[in-house]
């Protein structure tokens, strides 16, 4: 660990400094896509698919293009002649993940606005263009599409039926990735196990949900030949890729920001269709466009996620030691799957979680379906397999009669193995190794809230001798952090003296500008307001990744470091030059350059700023060349290990089901914690998240393929009276792979929720040997146990 | 379509006057025909609260109203809460709580908070959550929300009357 920045030092690393973000946000100041409006503005809209799956025979938009105030109408065959499809796979897998996980990948190209068929409920199928959004709307209904119903494929199973209709015809079939992954002897260690439980396991739809839905302004500069795009997005450098690509302009005259985002939760990582549209629109139309789309368009047409279903196996021995997993899932993809087979990637690197097992195999398809798009959301592909996984543990504990507890503590991965080897490859190409921590203690650390083991299953026992039903859920989990393939900064010493940062990290929320300047003071050895940082703009750092997978901390301070240090090396020589004294006996120090123990001798950053310059006068050394200014790349060596033990303590009501939640506990570990505030809110917002999808949170279909769940009456978010009492306990075991000892904790808190809960349910339902092996876990069904039992 | 009309508000103490559809939201009017975008439109169907204002006194959802309703009325919205550059006491209570984080709900939130803490006489935690729950947060958990209104209403009404059990926690519709 790098000295200058430990927070034994006391900087700012490790503090909870309040939020730069703040103020304006809450003095009403806020700048979200929504909210801007430029000269001559005109507005997008969206026609939008009403069936699953049809033919287009012809969509006619002549009426719309002539009505009053609309400037431009166009259907799937327009927008076919005139740009290329989105990339089908915008994350593209590494080589060595491709060579060492069995792989058989046809991903489909997703067309802007197609004009053969139509995929999905919510796939726009034409759009106008208007002086105002309620003419644009208006226009709309003068489209007249004429659609050709097609036998719709409403989830996975009906997709892989043999003789199925395609989604794709020219794939050739539905599936769009077989995966296969193994390690030890695979399914042949169950044959040595003298126990096996095979279950199946159903890990419902639902999303993201920011509470800002997407919006796009694009904005073309005919003199620069530059267009200007602000989308609420995860990803700024992959909206002007994807653009540049599209529109046939250099990346460098496509110019992407993403100004404040209400929320994303991965819902917004990746390129939609309309990032591109949108952009090709201000060129075509020569004024700037707007798109902001409502929720029920938000509902039917972003990404939906979750909807796996997973056939488990498991073999143990008679004291629950694990011997052997075997899975086999299937991913619902739905109509496209933009970020490829990332999530099931995931579900299989994160299948084993804390635990040591010696014999796994797994395989997986990812189905294409007439869903809307599958895409990650929060865990992305972790909170489905940690249900599968975590009721399977349950399941074992039950079966022998031992408390689910001490299942776990016994295979557990104990920290004197740490690092410790898992056997797999992660689907950055690497080899698994945890880089640290303690899991045991977590989930010690997690009942002790709860009152302790002991004392919980007495209380269990006096109350259900007074007919009270209470249950115990515990879930545990590991979650890669920090993933590639690399991040971008560019730190700048300006002229006056201050340090300025941009990477290419996109927050929505999560503080970045307040941590990267923690990170920036830290190294720089300044006061904090010093330091200003710039995020979301392409304009800033050439190249970039986005804020998506629990990344931004480890990967964008990595590169702030590694830019900071190219710059502190030409400091060190100019202070050195400016203080004739040898580099050795300089230090950082108030906000320039001191020589060590002499307090008097000492150059400000803003004087080794002039003296950097170029041209007459300035005071470099030989061989250094002018400017205070780097842009670098960090390329993480794998990811970080974050974990965590979730438990909960529950009360059934036997006449409704209903779920009392007496306290929810999540002990988490994401090493160092840059800003223990932020952290906490970070952990305790995934939680929420995933109580709502565990309890309330359902994108229903019917069998035809009609979502019917549109608006946010029927989806149920969590309010604030649906949230029990938290505690959020922090570990910090530090990574061994960063400077900082830095771990991801974004996603975490969503992983876990949905199988306490339904552990929690199951234990307190144990007289009735009850299992509840699907989500959402429903009321209804939890009352069917009782009814059943009298 | 019909024609427009013009429309006078005072919003946060100020005379606007703008041109609107019969048909137009309440909402939009304010964001795009006012240009106060402080308030926010999460879902156009009353349902997530994030467009919140305060009309002649009580706490509405500006995107189920329309403008033409509002003639007239006095409006208060996030943005003139602060009084000359200094922030009200809520929202600096919201910072120190980190009852923020995308900032998307916070309007709403806000609006929600002194209708609540102002117009109702049940001040209890229990009543808070519950009266907090006519607004949606995606990002928080509520946790930091909760706790900063609760601190806002024992500043208003005192210590004593912010005490009580606090129901509420833990329910969910199943
Ligand atoms: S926008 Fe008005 S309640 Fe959601
Ligand atoms: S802070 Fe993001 S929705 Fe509340």
């Amino acid at each position: 660990m790098d000295d200058s920045v430990r927070r034994e030092s006391g900087g700012y690393i490790g503090q909870s400094v309040p939020r730069r973000e703040d103020k304006n946000l809450l003095l009403g100041q806020g700048n979200f896509v929504a909210d801007i409006q430029l000269p001559g503005m005109v507005h997008a809209a969206f026609a939008r698919s009403p069936l699953p799956h049809a033919k287009i025979v012809s969509v006619d938009v002549t009426a719309a293009r002539a009505m009053n105030g609309v400037c431009f109408a166009a259907s799937g065959d327009d927008v076919m002649a005139a740009l290329p499809p989105i990339n089908g796979m915008q994350v593209v897998a590494p080589q060595g993940w491709r060579d060492r996980v069995d792989t058989d990948i046809l991903i489909p190209d997703q067309p802007l606005i197609p004009n053969d068929k139509l995929r999905y409920v919510g796939e726009a199928f034409a759009l106008v263009v208007a002086d105002s959004r309620y003419i644009a709307e208006d226009a709309l209904e003068l489209i007249e599409p004429d659609l050709k119903a097609l036998q719709p494929l409403p989830d996975a199973e009906s997709a892989l039926v043999d003789g199925a209709p395609l989604v794709h015809e020219h794939l050739g079939r539905n599936v769009a990735a077989f995966l296969h992954a193994k390690k030890g002897a695979g399914a042949e260690g169950l044959e040595a196990a003298s126990h096996r439980l095979k279950r199946r396991f159903v890990h419902h739809r639902y999303a993201a949900m920011p509470m800002e839905c997407r919006g796009v302004v694009a904005d073309y500069d005919t003199r620069t030949d530059t267009l200007t795009i602000w989308s609420s997005t995860q990803v700024v450098h992959w909206v002007r890729r994807e653009v540049a690509t599209a529109l046939g302009m250099p990346e460098e005259r496509v110019r992407c920001i993403a100004p404040d985002v209400g929320g994303g939760f991965g819902g917004k990582g990746h390129v939609y269709p309309e990032d591109i549209l949108v952009a090709w629109l201000a060129r075509e139309i020569g004024r700037p466009v707007k798109w902001v789309e409502d929720r029920h368009e938000h509902i039917l047409n972003a990404a939906h996620s979750r909807d796996n279903i997973y056939d488990v196996e498991i073999g143990f021995d008679d004291d629950g030691k694990i011997l052997a997993l075997t899975s086999s899932f299937l991913v619902d993809s739905g109509a496209y799957t933009p970020v490829g087979a990332g999530i099931a990637g995931n579900s299989i690197a994160h299948m084993l979680g804390p635990y040591h097992i010696e014999n796994y195999e797994t395989d997986c398809k990812v189905v294409l379906t007439n869903r809307t798009p599958n895409a990650p959301y929060r865990g992305a592909g972790r909170p489905e397999v940690a249900f599968a996984m975590e009721r399977s543990v349950d399941l074992v504990a039950n079966h022998l009669g031992l408390d689910p507890a001490e299942v776990r503590f016994r295979n557990m991965i104990p920290p004197e193995d740490m690092p410790y080897e898992v056997g797999l490859t992660y689907r950055d190409g690497v080899a698994m190794i945890y880089d640290s921590g303690d899991y045991p203690s977590a989930l010690r650390s997690a009942l002790a809230e709860l009152g302790g083991l002991e004392t919980i299953r007495q209380r269990q026992k006096d109350a259900l001798s007074e007919g009270r039903y209470l249950g115990l859920g515990l879930g545990c989990y590991v979650e890669g952090t920090g993933v590639g393939p690399f991040e971008g900064a560019t730190v700048k010493i300006d002229p006056t003296g201050k340090i300025m940062v941009a990477t290419g990290a996109c927050p929505q929320g999560q503080g970045h500008e307040t941590i990267f300047a923690q990170f920036a003071a830290d190294m720089w050895q300044v006061p904090i307001d010093d330091v200003f940082v710039t995020v979301a703009d392409t304009g800033h750092v050439t190249q970039g990744y986005g804020t998506i997978a629990s990344r931004s901390t480890v990967t964008a301070s990595g590169a702030i470091k590694l830019a900071t240090d190219e710059v502190h090396e030409k400091v060190f020589a100019i202070a050195a030059n400016l203080l004739e004294t040898a580099e050795t006996d300089l230090e950082l120090r108030d906000a320039g350059v001191g020589v060590k123990g002499v307090p008097d001798m000492h150059v400000s950053y803003r004087d080794i700023a002039t003296a950097a310059k170029p041209g007459w006068g300035h005071q470099r050394p030989d061989g250094v060349v002018a400017g205070l200014e780097a842009t670098s790349y960090y390329e993480p060596p794998t990811v970080t290990w974050s974990y965590a033990a979730n438990a909960t303590l529950v009360e059934i009501d036997p006449e409704t089901g209903q779920i009392a939640i007496e306290k929810y506990v999540e002990v988490h570990d994401a090493g160092v914690l840059v800003n223990p505030k932020l952290a906490d809110g970070q952990v305790k917002g995934g939680l929420v998240q995933g109580l709502g999808g565990a309890l309330l949170e359902e994108l229903a279909y019917d069998d035809h393929g009609q979502l019917l769940t549109g608006s946010l009456m029927d989806y149920l978010l969590p309010s604030a009276s649906d949230v029990p009492p938290l505690a959020v306990i922090h570990q910090e075991t530090p990574s061994l792979l960063n400077a900082f000892g830095v771990k991801g904790l974004g996603e975490g808190g969503a992983i876990a929720p949905p199988v306490v809960i339904a552990n929690a349910v199951c234990d307190a339902l144990r007289p009735f040997k009850a299992e509840l092996n699907s989500t959402p876990v429903r009321w209804a069904e939890i009352a069917m146990f009782f009814d059943q039992n009298g | 379509m019909t024609a427009k009309r013009s429309i006078t508000v005072i919003v946060n103490g100020e005379c606007l006057t703008g041109e609107a559809e019969p048909r137009m939201l309440l909402a939009d009017f304010l964001r795009d025909e006012l240009r106060r975008t402080g308030t926010h439109v999460g879902c156009e169907h009353g349902v997530c609260g994030a467009c919140t204002i305060i009309i002649d006194g009580d706490a509405v959802r500006s995107c189920l109203m329309f403008a033409v309703q509002a003639d007239g009325a006095e409006i208060s919205t996030i943005e003139g809460l602060a009084t000359n550059g200094e922030m009200h006491p809520l929202q600096k209570l919201f910072s120190e709580h980190h009852a923020l984080q995308c900032g998307f709900c916070t309007p709403g939130m806000l609006m929600t908070a002194i209708d609540l803490v102002h117009n109702s006489n049940d001040h209890s935690p229990g009543a808070i959550r519950i009266g907090m729950s006519a607004a949606l947060c995606r990002c928080t958990g509520y946790v930091g929300i909760i706790d900063a209104v609760m601190e806002y209403a024992r500043q208003v009404h005192g210590d004593a009357a912010v005490t009580g059990d606090e129901t509420g926690g833990g329910r969910n519709d199943g």
